[in-house]
């Protein structure tokens, strides 16, 4: 069982979350290229190992969270709002995320 | 090597067995082949048994990074059929499904192809209707299908929960020439077959890098050195992406865990494949008795050869509801694999971008079944430069030019294909 540190509800299991796949994407422009387009939509990194990705609490606030799990080991490397700088948490040393 | 025959059993029978010589070489890697094939799965091996038996090509290695079958085609449920709706796949998976039906005697091995048929339930009137709708495509493509009244499916599998209050069993759509084969005698017999040719098949062997020249692709950096190509093809799985990232090639898939399980052994119960319709649970028997069934992805991206408990509960409520006679049987063995999920939930075999550099991959849960078509066409693609009549619409390009072929119509969501 995955556990994640929701910022705005705690620790909860991952039965309460949905999965919404690779955080890291960016919506591109409306006059943005074909291509951009295409990559939004179908291009993923896909990595072994750290990953950025989105988890929606829909059993809890409902809330749309960041969090950066390790693909390999399922370690919650740091847990976000959507505001919140994952990258900069990812980087910290006192990570604030929970074993899985 | 021995041609397996009733002579060779028989005569192998009178020394007691120990006369069997090895069924393949373990040859040192050479300095160079025309075609590599990265990947020693059911596809890769069945690639470089058919680039030898088709187009001549026996120059061929297949390197592994662990041993052959080790992977997916070690792991899976078994299941083969060609039940599909859509342009894109119901071409290639009945060119398969063909393949299968002559493969232990084209291979001289014993696969085990049992046509014990796939029968997918109905729980509504609707569900009915929509299977009716299928079943007539099928036909319509050429693929065999029948609708199943209640009676019928009754009469086939009479421990199914008939009246059961939330999903009772209205009928089912069959495909009686879909069935189970077995899957290391698949990896074996490609792998026996291949190495008959002259293919080297080189295990623990873990392609690291390309070898790039002006922009093509002409050998692999692996961890038993430098082996240059003509061509390198890629059949390596829910793998893919690490190595293409190497070559900066951008790929619309995700890498998930599907789980498998199989009960302690019991006297034949199952006769079919069945499947339930208001969820997601498939169920067959093996030859040993054991019950061997599966149903979701654990539905995030990992590449841990291991799955989760809510799936596991997940599956055996589904099994429970279909079979209540499931809650009373010990589970032997779980296991996980990972499995390479398109965007669009079907298959992408194809040319690269990149020269000499060819692509195998997005076989999500149903890549077993394309075992002898995937390889078939990807030697086709690898040999010839071009796709095969089977894989036209198999092409990396068809999400750039949004001809995606999503038979779930789930849209661009691999957790949900
Ligand atoms: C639990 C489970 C149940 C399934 N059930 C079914 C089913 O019922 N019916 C069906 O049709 N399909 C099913 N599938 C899907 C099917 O098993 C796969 O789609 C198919 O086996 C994938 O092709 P493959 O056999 O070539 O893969 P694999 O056997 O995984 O082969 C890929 C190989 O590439 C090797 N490799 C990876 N990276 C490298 C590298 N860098 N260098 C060298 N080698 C490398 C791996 O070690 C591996 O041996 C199931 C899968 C799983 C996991
Ligand atoms: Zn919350």
């Amino acid at each position: 069982m995955i556990r994640l540190d929701c910022p705005h509800c705690g620790p909860r299991d991952q039965t309460e979350f949905n999965y919404g796949g690779d955080g890291r994407i960016e919506r591109p422009g409306d006059d943005a290229s074909l291509t951009a387009w295409n990559d939004f939509v179908y291009t993923r990194d896909n990595p072994r190992g750290p990953h950025v990705e989105l988890w929606q609490h829909t059993a809890g606030c409902r809330q749309w969270i960041k969090v950066a799990r390790d693909t390999l080991t399922h370690e919650i490397i740091a847990v976000g709002t959507m505001g919140d700088d994952i990258e900069a948490k990812i980087a910290d040393p006192d990570r604030g995320g929970v074993e899985a | 090597m021995t041609h397996y025959s009733v002579f060779s059993l028989l005569k192998n029978t009178l020394g007691g067995h120990k006369g069997w010589p090895r069924a393949w070489r373990d040859p040192e890697p050479k300095a160079r082949y025309d075609v590599i094939v990265v990947g020693g799965g059911g596809h890769g091996l069945a690639t470089a048994y058919y680039l030898a038996k088709n187009h001549g090509i026996t120059n061929v290695a297949v390197l592994e990074r662990g041993y052959l079958g080790g992977g997916n085609v070690g792991r899976n449920t078994t299941i083969v059929r060609s039940n599909y709706e859509l342009p894109g796949n119901t071409e290639f998976y009945e060119h398969s499904l063909k393949l299968w039906e002559g493969l232990s005697q084209d291979l001289n091995y014993n696969v085990m192809f049992s046509q014990r048929s796939v029968i997918n339930l109905a729980h509504s009137d609707g569900q009915m209707d929509a299977y009716a709708r299928r079943g007539n495509r099928m036909r319509i493509n050429g693929i065999d299908s029948e609708l199943l009244s209640r009676d019928e499916v009754r009469e086939k599998a009479p421990y199914l929960s008939f009246e059961n209050a939330r999903f009772p069993i209205y009928g089912g759509l069959s495909q009686p020439r879909g069935g189970t084969a077995r899957h290391d005698a698949v990896a074996w017999g490609f792998a026996r077959a291949a190495d008959l040719r002259g293919v080297d098949l080189i295990q623990n062997c873990e392609v690291t890098g390309f070898i790039r020249e002006g922009g093509r692709v002409t050998g692999v950096e692996t961890t038993r050195g430098t082996i240059m190509a003509g061509k390198v093809g890629l059949a390596v799985a829910g793998s893919t992406t690490e190595l293409t990232r190497k070559v900066g090639l951008d790929l619309p898939i995700e890498s998930h865990v599907l789980q498998a399980f199989v009960s302690e052994g019991l006297k034949p119960m199952i006769d079919q494949v069945i499947t339930f319709g208001a969820g997601h649970f498939y169920i067959s028997q093996s030859d040993k008795g054991g019950l061997v069934f599966g149903g979701d992805l654990d539905g995030y991206n990992t590449y841990a050869q291991r799955g989760n408990l809510p799936l596991i509960e997940d599956v055996m409520t589904e099994g429970v509801a279909m079979i209540p006679a499931l809650s009373r049987l010990r589970l032997l063995r779980h296991w996980g694999g990972i499995m390479d999920m398109s965007m669009d939930g079907s298959p992408i075999i194809d040319k690269t971008p990149i020269d000499g550099l060819y692509l195998n991959t997005g076989w999500c849960y149903g890549g077993f079944k394309a075992t002898p078509g995937s390889g078939w066409c990807f030697a086709h693609t690898i040999a010839r430069d071009e796709p095969s009549p089977y894989n036209t619409r198999l092409r990396l390009d068809r999400f750039a030019r949004g001809h995606t072929i999503d038979e779930k119509g789930s849209g661009p969501v691999p957790k949900k294909h």
